[in-house]
């Protein structure tokens, strides 16, 4: 099966008035894993939640497609159903949901009524993806990330994700707060899903995670737009200098947002 | 000046009904000084809720209810409460006023566990049932409702585990008002000897949506030393009844008390749950959850009360209120001089599903002694649009994850309830209730 193709074209985002993605343009076909890298405060995260439809996030000009549909006018539910799928920096804790009725639920909202996954299958499923990721099997059980670690959290994050199977992934820092044996797991997992039919946008401003994963493209994010694209030798050279070197290079005195 | 109260019922009514229950002399003196009570003490003054003009005495105070020869010929909404797979085998079926059902597994029986309706227990085990009713834990004369409730009285069960027996599998009980205008002056009475444990687990259900009545409950659990008592409670009260209850517990050196109840009444309801830790190192956990809809309006007070050392303390309310309905939750975490070393812990949140509804959370902590710990958390508001956000980002659809989300703001007293049966049975309460 082809994958999808997501088109973000000059993306322009508020948050409370605030405008934080300025022109954005980025297109990430099926079987390709860009990473998106930058110092903090550019904008990163902003882009992911935006793709997603946040609440408090604004797209005030610009588009965003998905195999050519108009992924803004689609309700946050309906973007995940399209094949578009989140791993969160920070995940929402919701008490008296368990993570395996809330991944069964997620699972079944993408089948018809009549057709949802049978329990055993279910079960069976998780439990694998469990292992690959090195899960303890009562986190099943457990309410859905209340009173997870912040390393659970992000192995949650690549559980959903892994029994979802979307087709278009964006991986809000999924390294941010993880140990090296941790980050080792995590991106085996993301490794296994590596197919024609899968894209991955992966979000860091570490490049210790590409040593794991290696990305297609680089992309560089300064004051809410992609400043500089290259390949995996991209990340190698920003983890040897610094991102000064492409400050200079283009003239950006501070990379943050509301800078010019 | 004395409170005019118009009563339907009087001296010579309740003498009769006492007679007709063959009670024990004592039962017939404590009706009789409780119904002159009742004439001039105030009514209960739940905080911020006025109750005064809501009716307690309008009703049906006598009617029959045909006895349940087989479980098999239950109607399907009673069926519900029992559990399909396994036998019930410790279960009191209460139809209207009468004891229609009454089963106690021979193993229990013969261990000296008493678990019977409230008239037979006061012929057969009269003293013991005097030693307990309305002495230590809820007294006759502390308002209008408790002095009426001592009065007429018309409904109950004695549970009562001797020392030293713990009971695995939960007794249930099933508060059936058929009749639309009967009202349930319920006692419930339990006894839990030292070193013992017991789970019972209730229900009550009615369908008098525009018959008017009342019920008036009181609940009173013993806990001696090192005993535990679990108890749970669907109460499901349609929306013609006008409730009070007043569940309360004391709690022994050692002992547990745990208490797991849905609110889930149709009508105006004014409850009240405190649990006395009287003994050292005697712990109490108090969770209740709501859900209001339409206009009623409902006041809840749950409070545990440290005399012991070293004891513990944990209340949880938390209540979903949707179109007009009001209601009041009061938390009362009360530490005595010289309990040192208690804890007392409370949490009380309110769901708003719509803009007319109104919900209030009073946590209150009183403390006497300074070497305790306390803690509360309260909070009021809307479904978080972020946890929505997260849920509906996985494809899941705005009405599918409000409701994942509501039933799990409701699940700490869902999955606390003993018996399968109950806790689907609430689910569907809650499911109804909520849509």
């Amino acid at each position: 099966m082809a994958g999808s193709t997501l088109e973000i074209k000059d993306l322009h985002v508020e948050i409370e008035g605030l405008e934080i993605l300025k022109g954005l343009n980025l297109t990430l076909k099926g079987g390709e894993f860009h990473a998106v890298m930058g110092p903090n405060g550019t904008g990163k995260s902003t882009l992911a939640s935006a793709v997603m439809g946040h609440p408090k996030y604004e797209v005030t000009q610009g588009e965003i497609l998905l195999d050519g549909e108009n992924v803004l006018e689609m309700e946050v539910d309906e973007r995940a159903q399209a094949g578009l799928f989140l791993a969160m920096q920070y995940p929402s804790e919701i008490s008296g949901v368990t993570n395996s009725d809330f991944l069964r639920s997620a699972i079944n909202s993408r089948r018809e009524e009549g057709d949802e996954i049978s329990l055993m299958k279910f079960i069976k499923q998780m439990d694998a993806k469990m292992d690959t990721l090195d899960i303890d099997k009562n986190m099943a059980q457990r309410y859905l990330n209340e009173g997870f670690s912040g390393g659970e959290k992000k192995r949650n994050e690549i559980l959903q994700l892994m029994n979802i199977e979307p087709s278009i992934a964006i991986l809000d820092e999924i390294d941010s707060g993880l140990d090296i044996d941790a980050l080792k797991v995590v991106a085996k997992g993301i490794n296994e899903m590596r197919d024609d039919s899968f894209g991955c946008l992966i979000i860091t401003h570490y490049q210790r995670l590409l040593n794991y994963i290696t990305p297609d493209k680089v992309h560089v994010m300064m004051q809410g737009r992609i400043v500089k694209t290259g390949g995996p030798e991209l990340a190698q050279r920003l983890e040897e200098e610094g991102y000064d070197w492409i400050k200079e290079e283009l003239g950006i005195e501070d990379e943050t947002i509301g800078s010019k | 000046m004395a409170v005019e109260v118009s009563m339907p019922y009087d001296k010579q009514y309740v003498t009769e009904y006492s007679n007709k229950h063959n009670e024990p002399a004592w039962m017939k003196e404590l009706r009789l000084a409780a119904l002159e009570k009742s004439e001039n003490l105030p009514m209960p003054k739940p905080d911020k809720t006025n109750i005064e003009k809501w009716d307690f005495t309008d009703f049906s105070h006598d009617v029959e209810g045909t006895n349940i020869d087989s479980l098999e010929n239950l109607p399907p909404e009673i069926q519900n409460f029992l559990d399909q797979e396994k036998e019930t085998e410790n279960l009191l079926i209460q139809r209207n006023h009468t004891a229609a059902y009454s089963s106690l597994s021979q193993e229990l029986q013969d261990k000296g566990v008493i678990f019977t309706d409230i008239f037979t227990a006061l012929r057969d085990h009269s003293e013991l049932v005097k030693e307990y009713y309305m002495t230590d834990a809820v007294a006759v004369d502390e308002h209008r409702l408790s002095a009426l409730h001592a009065a007429l009285m018309n409904s109950g069960i004695f549970l009562y585990v001797p020392k030293n027996v713990n009971i695995e599998e939960p007794l249930q009980a099933i508060f059936w008002q058929e009749d639309e205008r009967a009202s349930l002056i319920n006692h419930i009475l339990v006894v839990a000897e030292e070193n013992s444990s017991v789970t019972y687990v209730e229900n009550y259900i009615s369908n008098n949506t525009e018959a008017q009545t009342s019920a008036n409950i009181i609940t009173e659990v013993f806990a001696k030393d090192n005993a535990k008592v679990s108890f749970g409670a669907v109460d499901n009260f349609a929306a013609g009844t006008t409730v009070y209850s007043n569940r309360r517990g004391i709690a022994g050196r050692d002992a547990r008390i745990e208490w797991a109840i849905g609110q889930m009444n149709e009508g105006n309801t004014a409850a009240e749950n405190i649990t006395h830790l009287v003994g050292d190192n005697s712990e109490g956990d108090a969770k209740m959850v709501v859900v209001g809809r339409g206009d009623q309006k409902q006041n809840f007070t749950t409070n545990i009360r440290h005399f012991g050392k070293e004891s513990d303390g944990f209340i949880l309310q938390h209540g979903v209120m949707k179109d007009k309905s009001s209601a009041i939750f009061n938390g009362i975490g009360k530490i005595d001089h010289g309990a040192t070393k208690s804890n007392a812990e409370q949490e009380s949140r309110v769901l708003m599903l719509s803009k007319d509804a109104r919900g209030d959370a009073n946590p209150i902590l009183l403390i006497d002694e300074d070497d305790v710990t306390a803690g509360h958390a309260a909070s009021v508001g809307r479904v978080d649009p972020v946890q929505l956000y997260y849920m509906m980002s996985r494809g899941i659809p705005k009405r599918e994850a409000e409701r994942l989300i509501i039933h799990g703001f409701l699940a700490p007293v869902v999955n606390q309830l003993p018996v399968e049966a109950v806790k689907n049975q609430l689910r569907q309460v809650i499911e109804r209730k909520v849509n």
